[in-house]
């Protein structure tokens, strides 16, 4: 039980960290370090991702034929982690080259995979997915949007949500209703779209937390020829689940102050008696965040240990999110509660520069994207230890004649 | 990246589940529950005693195999799970482990064989009374290497040969080892929580005792003692809590309620499913702790991150073991609350391995001391 790379692996960071020192320095001699949502800022993303591409360090697991890197889930993770060490880090193209592409990949022909993958590849088009709706969240096979064949084309209406990036995406997978006669999970057909399109229209979501990181995507009378469908007419849910399964591996560490940071608000803020940090409820609070942070730090470490072997990592990834989204919104609470009546202040008057008052608004959005607490828990109940579905009272009523409240 | 069990450990952790399957099924293990005279299965101690775990970590010279200090923790695990109930923590993660690190080499070689060929059972005699036992309230004494005083509750005390004994000397605490089979000892086995793990209490009076470690340090040694079996202690409790995870899951699977098998209801589902979370975090923070401890014997000066990482292993698995022990019994409904069922072997030795080396409060706040100390470094 060791934490070492093999010498195989340990190589393999050496020589990334050599490139990475270097390719990193001559990126911001270029583009410096513009703010995030600017021009500039995607434009640096783009340059940097081609960068990568050309070093064969973009989709590290992907054959070198389609513009990968041709190495190993272990290589790729390797320079996740000197990527993240190295501060550079821009999230345009996660969502595509994670999830979009892959599927791309799997369900098209091949005169559109070489349309496709490799300008995905090298940063020159962003893909966003589009599955969300408001009648379909966690239930995403309840959808509405409705793609009606007509000749050779097909004709969309209806509407997305919370999509990440539709603002700035060139194109999308999106699943739609194509037969509303059968079964929910029967009557799907998945299309890849341009998101540019006149029919198609985003509008920004304003969230409780006060930004506008997501959005609506609108279609209206959208147009897409029967060969951008993805996979066969009445399959949308099966190209879906190989959407989902493609999800990256995540082993970055989580977004948000952690118990560190609310440790070093704790030392400086005066408690009843002496600082907040000599408050016993508090230290106790402390001890299980540092035990649930490494307990999820440890379990990465499991996760690369079966890459590193050559195996497929256990279910224990799953357990990521449910603690962390739930920890920051404890954590944030805490750290806000022990300021007093100050800790309402959100301006530049907020102590910790507001760090903790923003992630008490953005923690109740991480317990709900990327699979609610309530469905994670499910697929850990039924995914990995086992236990029977839900009772689907929709399994065997046409779509059409499935009850809709709001 | 190479943090799980190797093949080899994989291999023994196998052997041992098997071993145990067959060795110490339940009926075992309330042979001790029902029979209040009964401390220990003193046959499946034999036994244990023959597959060479007593002296799994123990170095060869001293008669162990010489294994390193996670192949202890995966037989552990194993223990854990089967509710063992012989006294294998007090021997093996305290008594050698404190011998191996703070004993002379004379105490050494006339403790560890015997521990490895089963013939001497340790314990550790560390509290008075109910609460924390601070330096001042410390009343045990040594004077002339006579060692009088009362201590209770000293798991497995009653059947140990050897214990290690908290008291001061010269105004000094110390630690010391005692034959608690010669003159000056009384002892008397003590009704508790889990019956399956005998206590007692002891009374010394003028009985023959023998510096283990530097004088004047014996808060300090019991804390160094404790670190390494609280790493121990969290696979004991972790292979604890898989365990119930699995009843709770197979009763869940089984039994049917309106119409349809329980396991389908999401309050079901949910209360398994956070036993899974709580035991991985457990799983991950129990494997640190045994990288920390095994690099611990490994080094001159033992390893930095043992506190830090064994108090993280403790507090998981304390946390762990307990919410799966009293939701398992909540998943069996009104039958998890009989004798027959195995569900309260399980809630008991959750209990007695979260307060054998220091409740889980205790560890929450040294934890919390090593982070500041750590920190202001």
């Amino acid at each position: 039980m060791d934490f070492n790379d093999s010498p195989t692996e340990a190589a393999y960071r050496e020589t990334a960290r050599a490139w990475l020192e270097e390719a990193v320095a001559a990126h911001r001699a270029e583009h410096g370090e513009p703010k995030a949502n600017t021009p500039e800022h995607m434009a640096a993303a783009k340059a940097w991702q081609a960068r990568k591409a050309a070093a064969g360090y973009a989709c590290i697991t992907w054959p070198a034929a389609v513009g990968g890197g041709g190495g190993t889930p272990i290589e790729s993770v390797i320079f996740g982690q000197e990527e993240g060490k190295a501060g550079i880090a821009y999230g345009y193209f996660t969502i595509g080259l994670g999830m979009c592409v892959p599927t791309v990949m799997a369900f098209s022909e091949t005169d559109t995979k070489k349309r496709f993958v490799s300008p995905a590849v090298k940063g020159e088009e962003i893909w966003c997915q589009l599955f969300s709706e408001p009648a379909g969240g966690s239930d995403v096979a309840a959808l509405r949007t409705r793609a009606v064949k007509d000749g050779d084309e097909w004709v969309i209406n209806g509407q997305k949500v919370w999509t990440t990036g539709a603002h700035y995406s060139d194109f999308g997978i999106l699943l739609t209703r194509t037969d509303p006669d059968v079964p929910k999970h029967k009557g799907l057909t998945m299309f890849w779209i341009d998101m540019r399109d006149a029919a198609v229209e985003c509008r920004p979501i304003h969230q409780m937390s006060g930004g506008r990181e997501f959005n609506e995507v609108y279609f209206s009378d959208l147009r897409v020829k029967d060969s951008q469908r993805l996979g066969e007419v009445g399959q949308g849910w099966q190209v879906a689940l190989v959407t989902l399964m493609n999800e990256r591996l995540a082993v970055g560490g989580s977004a948000g102050p952690n118990y560190r940071e609310v440790m070093e608000l704790a030392r400086a803020l005066p408690g009843e008696d002496g600082p907040a940090l000599s408050n016993d409820a508090f230290r106790e609070k402390l001890a299980d965040w540092f035990v649930a942070s490494q307990g999820l730090k440890f379990t990465r470490f499991r996760t690369m240990t079966a890459l590193s072997r050559g195996q497929t990592p256990g279910p224990e990834s799953s357990i990521g999110k449910i603690i962390s989204a739930n920890q920051l919104q404890d954590l944030a609470n805490t750290a806000v509660e022990m300021q007093g009546e100050y800790g309402i202040l959100t301006g530049p008057e907020a102590a910790a520069g507001a760090a903790f008052q923003q992630s008490l608004m953005w923690a109740p959005g991480l317990r709900i994207a990327g699979g609610t607490d309530e469905i994670l828990k499910n697929i850990i109940a039924e995914r990995v230890l086992g236990l029977p579905g839900d009772v689907r009272v929709d399994k065997d009523v046409s779509f059409k004649d499935m009850p809709t409240g709001r | 990246m190479d943090f799980d069990y190797s093949d080899d450990q994989k291999f023994l952790k196998d052997e041992a589940r098997k071993f145990l399957g067959g060795r110490c099924p339940p009926a075992v293990v309330r042979g001790v529950l029902d029979d209040p005279a009964r401390s220990y299965d003193a046959p499946l101690w034999a036994a244990v005693a023959e597959q060479g775990w007593l002296g799994a970590a123990i170095p060869e010279e001293h008669g162990g195999l010489g294994l390193g200090r996670v192949e202890l923790c995966a037989i552990a695990e194993e223990l854990g799970r089967a509710v063992a109930p012989i006294p294998f923590a007090s021997t093996v993660y305290i008594l050698a482990e404190a011998v191996m690190a703070h004993g002379t080499e004379a105490q050494k070689a006339a403790i560890l064989p015997r521990v490895a060929a089963g013939e001497l059972i340790g314990a550790l005699a560390v509290s008075e009374g109910p609460g924390v036992l601070t330096p001042s309230a410390l009343s045990a004494r040594v004077e002339g290497g006579k060692l009088t005083g009362v201590k209770i509750p000293v798991t497995d005390g009653d059947v140990a040969h050897t214990a290690i004994v908290l008291a001061s000397e010269g105004g000094k605490p110390g630690l010391f080892l005692v034959d608690l089979t010669g003159a000056g000892v009384t002892r008397e086995t003590l009704e508790s929580l889990d019956p399956t793990r005998s206590v007692a209490r002891l009374t010394f009076d003028g009985a023959p005792a023998e510096r283990l470690g530097a004088a004047g340090e014996g808060f300090d040694l019991v804390q160094a003692i404790l670190d390494r079996a609280a790493v121990l202690l969290a696979f004991e409790q972790l292979g604890g809590a898989d365990r119930c995870l699995e009843m709770a899951k197979e009763y869940a699977l089984g039994r049917y309620a309106f119409g349809r098998v329980i396991a389908g209801y999401q309050a079901i589902k949910h209360k398994l499913a956070d036993m899974y979370v709580k035991n991985e975090v457990a799983r991950s923070n129990a494997y640190y702790g045994a990288w920390a401890l095994n690099a611990s014997t490994l080094k001159e000066n033992g390893a930095p991150e043992l506190p830090t990482a064994a108090a993280a292993a403790r507090i998981a698995a304390s946390e762990a073991f307990w919410f799966a022990s009293k939701e398992s019994v909540q998943v069996h409904g009104g039958m998890g609350f009989t004798w027959e069922v195995d569900c309260h072997l399980y809630y008991r030795r959750s209990r007695q391995l979260s307060l054998v080396a220091g409740s889980p409060r205790l560890w929450k706040e040294r934890l919390v001391s090593e982070l500041e100390k750590k920190n202001a470094a």
